[in-house]
């Protein structure tokens, strides 16, 4: 166990293997979000209240899941980074908090445009609503601590800490609907308890749900892998890849 | 794992939890600001400032709209299915308003006890459904929602309690 969480901190040894993992994330990502996507917007009934509009949650529900998920990620690479001192953790978050950043924008943009016909707004300041921009802020506030320092040591340390203390807006944003009286509802999809909706809506979720999963981890490892090249350069491994490539294509 | 490794592993444990505990302590001190709206409970009681804009929310109670046919003119009740708002309304209600409905509106209260609203927004709730099947649910008696049951027993509840809880809307 412990070797084999030491071999993933190599970047070799990562750089290799993600190599054979990525085009089975890829497929399973680009295979779920069609399947997903043509069911939940063409087939999928419409809602008895809400009529078509309610297909925005076959995006919105995935984003916002993303959104924490990745948030979350990024705060325990942090720590495995200040902790263990592993350089690949670090990189992978620091390729990570722009699609957070970007997922948080979707959920917050689907969000409002579902708003103006269903409640009348396109935002209100309820705790939901205003947790989730708070996420926004904080991963942009991640990225812009990895450019403002000219040591990438110092810069790593400090999007990490931020990332750590972040993470505690995740259960607030979770719990949000439940501890205050909110505009939005409480969670329609969960992976505890039984849906709020019936199977012919519900399945399309899961496989949304499921395909942005996929392409985040497809993604991350194809940033990662880049990221590695990218800090490694300087490394013989690095330096003897580049040259066996160049080669092959001459 | 090497002894200083495991001291920085709890320092910055420690340092989250503690963080965490700030922001729990200042999120519980401001919760009457964070909760978005009074529910009719807490305008009965007094809870609520007179004359002022604020915001309410609860469930439209069945029956009680009455339209003006001549304007856009609305009255209705709004319930928390313990105590009683009425609302008064002129402008273009949202899609989702019906009786049954959760509503969050903004206005203020005055000396008659009526709120005026500038605004009714429609709350969703977490439920979806295709209509055959909410249409199915109200020919077996059912209102599509359940919200009549689910309201009740919250009312049950509040009667024996006493205290308002957020989650159960």
């Amino acid at each position: 166990m412990w070797a084999f969480i030491h071999k993933l901190g190599s970047p070799k040894w990562f750089y290799t293997i993600s190599a054979k993992l990525q085009p089975w994330f890829w497929a399973a990502a680009v295979l779920l979000l069609v399947v997903g996507s043509l069911w939940g917007l063409a087939f999928a009934p419409a809602d008895y209240q809400q009529g078509n509009s309610f297909r925005i949650i076959y995006v919105h529900v995935p984003a916002a899941f993303l959104a924490q998920s990745i948030f979350i990620s990024m705060a325990v690479s942090g720590l495995v980074f200040m902790v263990w001192k592993i350089k690949v953790a670090d990189m992978a978050a620091a390729v990570m908090a722009p699609l957070g950043a970007a997922m948080t924008f979707v959920a917050l943009f689907s969000g409002a445009v579902w708003g103006v016909p269903t409640w009348g707004t396109w935002w209100m300041w309820d705790a939901r609503l205003t947790s989730m921009l708070i996420l926004l802020f904080l991963y942009l506030g991640v990225i812009a601590l990895r450019g403002a320092f000219t040591s990438r040591d110092s810069a790593s340390r400090a999007a990490s800490v931020l990332a750590m203390v972040g993470v505690i807006n995740i259960p607030i944003i979770k719990y949000s609907v439940d501890w205050w009286y909110t505009l939005h509802q409480p969670a329609s999809f969960t992976l505890t308890s039984r849906p709020a909706m019936p199977t012919e809506m519900w399945l399309p979720l899961v496989i949304m749900v499921l395909g942005f999963y996929s392409f985040f981890i497809a993604l991350t490892l194809m940033r990662t892998r880049s990221e590695i090249l990218r800090r490694e350069a300087n490394k013989r491994w690095v330096q003897d890849l580049v040259k066996g490539q160049v080669e092959e294509t001459r | 794992m090497t002894p200083k490794r495991k001291q920085k592993l709890f320092v910055i444990l420690g340092l989250v939890s503690l963080a965490a505990i700030a922001v729990g302590l200042t999120l519980y001190a401001l919760r009457a600001n964070i909760n978005l709206f009074f529910s009719p409970v807490q305008i009965a009681q007094g809870d609520a400032p007179m004359e002022r804009q604020i915001r309410a929310g609860g469930m439209v109670k069945e029956g009680s709209v009455s339209r003006d046919p001549e304007s856009l003119d609305v009255e209705f009740t709004v319930t928390d299915y313990v105590d009683d708002l009425e609302v008064y309304y002129s402008g273009i209600l949202p899609d989702l308003f019906r009786e049954g409905q959760g509503v969050v509106v903004v206005g203020e209260l005055q000396a008659d006890g009526r709120l005026y609203a500038d605004k009714v927004l429609a709350r969703h709730d977490e439920n979806y459904m295709p209509p055959e099947v909410a249409q199915a649910l109200e020919e077996a008696g059912y209102s599509p929602a359940d919200y009549q049951a689910k309201a009740a027993e919250v009312g049950k509840r509040l009667d024996e309690e006493g205290v308002p809880q957020a989650s159960e809307y």
